[in-house]
């Protein structure tokens, strides 16, 4: 049953060009979500209504949409907007920029509600010793807040990346030759889509186990030091 | 931005929200359904039990959606035959059949590990109390244990919910016209395209929060005992 008939690289292919859109999209995830959830504890009232507007709408869209709206919408879009400008230019996005950028920009979202929580959970007397010990703003969120974070960061860092991983099945709909679009070629020659499917759903769960074990990794490295009640 | 394409194409987004709502629905309550028994065998002692569903929802979980939907609706043609025989073709060949089977299998996997942890979370004191009352088995279930955890699982039920809203976005992709696929459709016919799946998603928008509004009345009803404003009045 398991004869790929020789389009077994292609799917290992498909899955490596599946991990480099989910890193690619987890980093930019990380920094949008460090960015806004900065906003969201600012004292700034403009930043922070920009953050919950971020992160209200993203979440309530399917990333199936917003993945369809950055790739055939946003060219159009800037198309018809310069064309008011008289400039007349033929605008196409690379399906991996555009995908690896639009699940960034949504678990984005996600991950600004873990960056928050894990803030707060930063003791405060831990920033009033900085305070103290004559640390400014910055110097204290680089040296104290920033690494003690993490700990309560990776939890649900981890969760973010579980589900990310498996959203980049979704750019297959445009047409990057990642896991799942190799799957549906694989498929589609072998006339065997079972078989072709099936083996991809298990790279895809190789993916999540070895993804489990990493972030039980970290979880012990980041709370090293810590004392535990157990 | 043509707004003359949006006002046109509503009467079929429309239609498309309909059939959206729709599967959403019915795998919600079928999900729900197998999801209960499902949790209550996740907790078992017995390994044989327990361990069937671990795998299932192991899988379920740690696999896309769309690979899911592409194994029911595409990977059943390989067994074609074999469906033929069992008289069950007439319904894997219909993707609305496929589309609802793998959002059920899909949703009941997370719910049960949600209701699970509801299970476990259930008060120690409630089950000791319900036993001297001489309540056991199917009994202690149904009166005791499901109706607290199912108290406890509301909230994370709740984004489940919102999850599988979205997700039935992708029925889409094989050929069904739910709101996505109405806008896929029409966007490129007239090459609106953003036009099309802002439209899109504003109406999902109004959808996953409407939800929530309506999840969250259903909360604050069941949760009501616990609301200490509540007693006050």
């Amino acid at each position: 049953m398991f004869d790929l008939q020789g389009y077994g690289l292609l799917l290992l292919k498909g899955g490596k060009l599946t991990l480099a859109v989910g890193i690619g999209a987890m980093i930019i995830t990380i920094f949008i979500g460090l960015g806004a959830s900065l906003c969201k504890l600012s004292r700034i009232r403009i930043l922070q209504r920009m953050a919950g507007v971020y992160t209200t709408v993203i979440r309530g869209i399917p990333e199936l949409v917003l993945i369809l709206l950055v790739y055939y919408g946003a060219p159009t879009l800037l198309q018809d907007t310069l064309k008011i400008f008289n400039i007349d230019i033929y605008i196409s996005i690379n399906p991996f920029i555009a995908g690896t950028l639009t699940i960034g920009f949504i678990y984005g979202a996600f991950a600004t509600e873990v960056f928050r929580g894990a803030f707060i959970s930063v003791p405060r007397g831990q920033i009033e010793a900085a305070r103290s010990c004559g640390m400014g703003g910055f110097l204290t969120f680089r040296r104290i807040i920033l690494p003690q974070m993490w700990r309560f960061a990776i939890p649900g860092l981890g969760n973010v990346w579980m589900v990310l991983i498996k959203a980049t099945a979704l750019i297959s709909v445009i047409q990057l030759p990642e896991l799942m679009r190799n799957a549906d070629i694989a498929a589609r020659s072998t006339r065997k889509p079972f078989t072709c499917y099936f083996t991809a759903s298990l790279i895809y769960l190789s993916i999540t186990i070895l993804s489990l074990g990493f972030q039980q990794w970290a979880e012990k490295r980041a709370s090293r030091g810590v004392k535990r009640a157990l | 931005m043509d707004i003359g394409i949006i006002i046109e194409s509503l009467p079929r987004l429309w239609e498309g929200s309909l059939i959206t709502i729709r599967i959403t629905a019915v795998s919600v309550v079928l999900g729900f359904i197998l999801a209960i028994p499902l949790s209550i065998m996740r907790v078992s002692n017995n390994p044989f039990i327990r361990l069937p569903v671990y795998s299932f929802n192991f899988y379920f979980r740690g696999t896309p959606l769309l690979v899911q939907i592409f194994l029911i609706y595409y990977g059943s043609g390989q067994f074609q035959e074999f469906f033929v025989d069992w008289g069950l073709w007439r319904f894997f060949r219909e993707a609305w059949f496929c589309a609802i089977l793998s959002l059920t299998l899909n949703t009941a996997a997370y719910s049960s590990e949600i209701f699970r942890g509801g299970i476990e979370g259930v008060a120690h004191g409630e089950i000791e109390a319900a036993r001297a009352c001489g309540m056991s088995g199917s009994l202690l279930y149904r009166r005791i244990i499901m109706p607290a955890a199912l108290r406890i699982a509301w909230p994370a039920y709740t984004n489940e919910v919102v999850f599988l809203l979205q997700a039935s976005s992708l029925v889409s992709v094989i050929t069904l016209m739910d709101i996505t696929g109405v806008a896929r459709v029409i966007a490129a016919r007239s090459f609106a395209f953003y036009e099309l799946f802002i439209t899109a998603a504003v109406i999902y928008l109004v959808l996953v929060y409407g939800l929530i509004f309506v999840f969250r009345k259903v909360e604050n009803k069941i949760l009501e005992h616990l609301n200490p404003g509540a007693l006050a009045s």
